[in-house]
């Protein structure tokens, strides 16, 4: 674009993407707002869109009467113990696939590539059952157990440690330090990128998932967000203004680490693209 | 390596056995155990309950092909295939397309750029369960806001997800809405790695604006096209949890998807055997899919 076109004051692009921005939010608002809502103003027809007063039992019923408050604390347990897992366990993984020399590496490495391609719903029954006996089914122990570390992680993190110059770590080999220290010391503060867009995607994919909360949680107490808001709308189902306020719930802490975060989510994103 | 091996002192039994860095076994142990555990484990273990008749907590009985010859006839899974096949068949294109329109109009330099690209990206971040529920509201038959719109242009309302007819494509929709964002992060991404000499240089033979784009940017997109074509494919494939939070497979089964009806069969029914072995033509296929993947990067690498 030249200089003359970007000092045009509009842009015929707005057009289409003023427009679009508003489908892709709309429904977000939508959400706030009739969460503020009482049940009489949503359940008429048309609908009020505007309200002309604000109301709380929706946020009264989830907060106080349904168990949203321990749901939200099991997501945040579950998501951040299999972030700091994976921070911890992908980074000494990957590190020794990209810079350590043991028998057995190509092929194990393979291996654990291999299992990315592997989708969840043929491994789900059998993990299912060794939850079942190791008596772990419906603790936070089932959902945290099988994401400690992901295959994808310890890809991301070899990758970044190929790619890391050897000169730095070599200086620290000759000072005497151990592989350990010069992991901790000198690799892992510079694979602080990385880090990031690992934990962004960690953290994601944990905060998000329902299929294996479903086949691994019975009992109310040890729900996920996205578990209970889906069995919460199932059990009442007209009950609008509490729904969109759990709604809200279990969506705003990935909204929030989205709009702090933007360029390490989408650095996440992308960098699953890259694998092929 | 070899001059390095000549200067170092002769390695010890030790170091023989395990290779120059046994700790290093230390490192990788946790990944190894976790990930061969409950990855390598359970693809053997469900080969085996696939030739099983189990009810999930007993070990049951074998009944040799037995599943495999059932499946083949289920008029269930059988519409479960057709309703995932329609699924795909429209996400995957619309996806692509649009969000291939979305990268071009978003890749410029314009006033609320950084505002229009956050609100497209922001849908896909949120969680399915999110995206399910809310448009449960938006499209629910007597009070959402769908039908009241519908309502104010004069059109009849509609069932939406109530409709038999309607359920799988407003799921299409919802899933658009929800997954578009992933195509647009790809292709910005791959549009921002265009060589910019490569398109000033068309513009200086005299390329138009759509020339430049056919004949120029979309051949540079080829590879990444063909990821997100096989990528997005592999999901829709896989749906369950829009499913599960909008219809749960209603209304009359029409929305029943492959992995849903996996889900039923291990976890509703209990017939574990019987999900076992359609799970395992289910990845066959998937892991068939994911390797052309695999050989167009490796291909595509060794022609660039």
């Amino acid at each position: 674009m030249s200089a003359a076109v970007r000092r045009l004051p509009f842009s015929p692009w707005h057009l289409l993407l003023a427009p679009t921005a508003i489908l892709f939010a709309l429904p977000f608002f939508w959400m706030v707002l009739s969460s503020f809502m009482s049940n009489a103003q949503i359940n008429q027809f048309p609908p009020t869109i505007i309200p002309d007063s604000l109301h709380v039992v929706g946020w009264d019923h989830v907060l106080r009467r349904a168990t949203f408050p321990s749901w939200f604390a099991n997501s945040m347990i579950v998501a951040s113990v299999t972030v700091i897992s994976n921070l911890i366990f992908c980074s000494l993984a990957g590190y020794a696939f990209a810079r350590l020399r043991f028998r057995g590496s190509s092929v194990l490495l393979g291996l654990i590539l291999a299992t990315l391609i592997i989708p969840f719903q043929l491994t789900m029954i059998p993990t299912f059952i060794v939850m079942e006996r190791l008596n772990l089914v419906d603790t936070l122990s089932a959902l945290i157990i099988p994401g400690l570390v992901t295959p994808l992680g310890v890809f991301l993190m070899r990758q970044f440690f190929v790619n890391l110059p050897r000169e730095v770590e070599e200086a620290a080999r000759i000072d005497g330090c151990s592989r350990l220290g010069v992991l901790v010391h000198v690799a892992l503060p510079l694979a602080r990128p990385a880090l990031a867009t690992l934990a962004a995607l960690t953290f994601l994919i944990t905060w998000n998932d329902l299929l294996w909360p479903l086949i691994a949680i019975n009992s109310e107490d040890t729900f996920t967000l996205p578990l209970g808001l889906t069995t919460f709308q199932g059990q009442h189902t007209q009950d609008w203004a509490a729904i969109m306020a759990g709604n809200v719930i279990t969506a705003i802490p990935v909204v929030i680490a989205f709009l702090l975060a933007q360029r390490t989510f989408i650095e996440s994103l992308t960098s699953s693209a890259v694998k092929g | 390596m070899t001059t390095e091996a000549a200067a170092a002192p002769p390695p010890t039994l030790r170091q023989r056995v395990f290779g120059e860095t046994p700790s290093a076994w230390v490192f990788v142990a946790p990944a190894a155990v976790i990930i061969v555990g409950l990855a390598i484990v359970p693809i053997v273990w469900s080969l085996v309950l696939s030739f099983r008749a189990s009810d999930l907590l007993s070990p049951g009985r074998s009944v040799g092909f037995a599943n495999y010859e059932a499946l083949v006839k289920d008029p269930d899974l059988r519409s479960a295939i057709g309703h995932t096949i329609v699924f795909t068949g429209l996400f995957v294109p619309l996806s692509i397309v649009v969000g291939l329109l979305l990268a071009i109009a978003l890749n410029r330099r314009i006033r609320l750029i950084g505002l229009y690209r956050t609100a497209i990206l922001l849908p896909f971040i949120a969680s399915t369960a999110v995206q399910g529920v809310l448009f449960s509201f938006i499209f629910d038959q007597r009070f959402g806001v769908a039908n009241a719109m519908l309502d104010k242009l004069g059109i009849a309302r509609q069932g939406f997800l109530g409709d038999p007819d309607q359920a799988l494509l407003v799921i299409v929709l919802i899933a658009l809405w929800g997954g578009v964002g992933f195509s647009v992060v790809i292709y910005l991404a791959a549009l921002q790695d265009v060589p910019a000499d490569l398109v000033d240089a068309a513009r200086v033979d005299g390329a138009k604006r759509w020339g430049v784009l056919r004949h120029v940017i979309l051949p540079q997109l080829m590879p990444v096209t063909v990821f997100l074509l096989i990528w997005q494919t592999l999901l829709s494939l896989q749906l369950f949890d829009l499913v599960y939070a909008t219809t749960r497979g209603g209304p009359l089964d029409s929305t029943v998807v492959v992995v849903y009806y996996i889900y039923k069969q291990a976890f509703v029914l209990f017939h574990a055997g019987y999900a076992a072995a359609v799970a395992y033509v289910v990845a066959a296929f998937l892991i068939a899919l994911a390797s052309l993947q695999f050989i167009y990067s490796r291909w595509s690498a060794r022609h660039a």
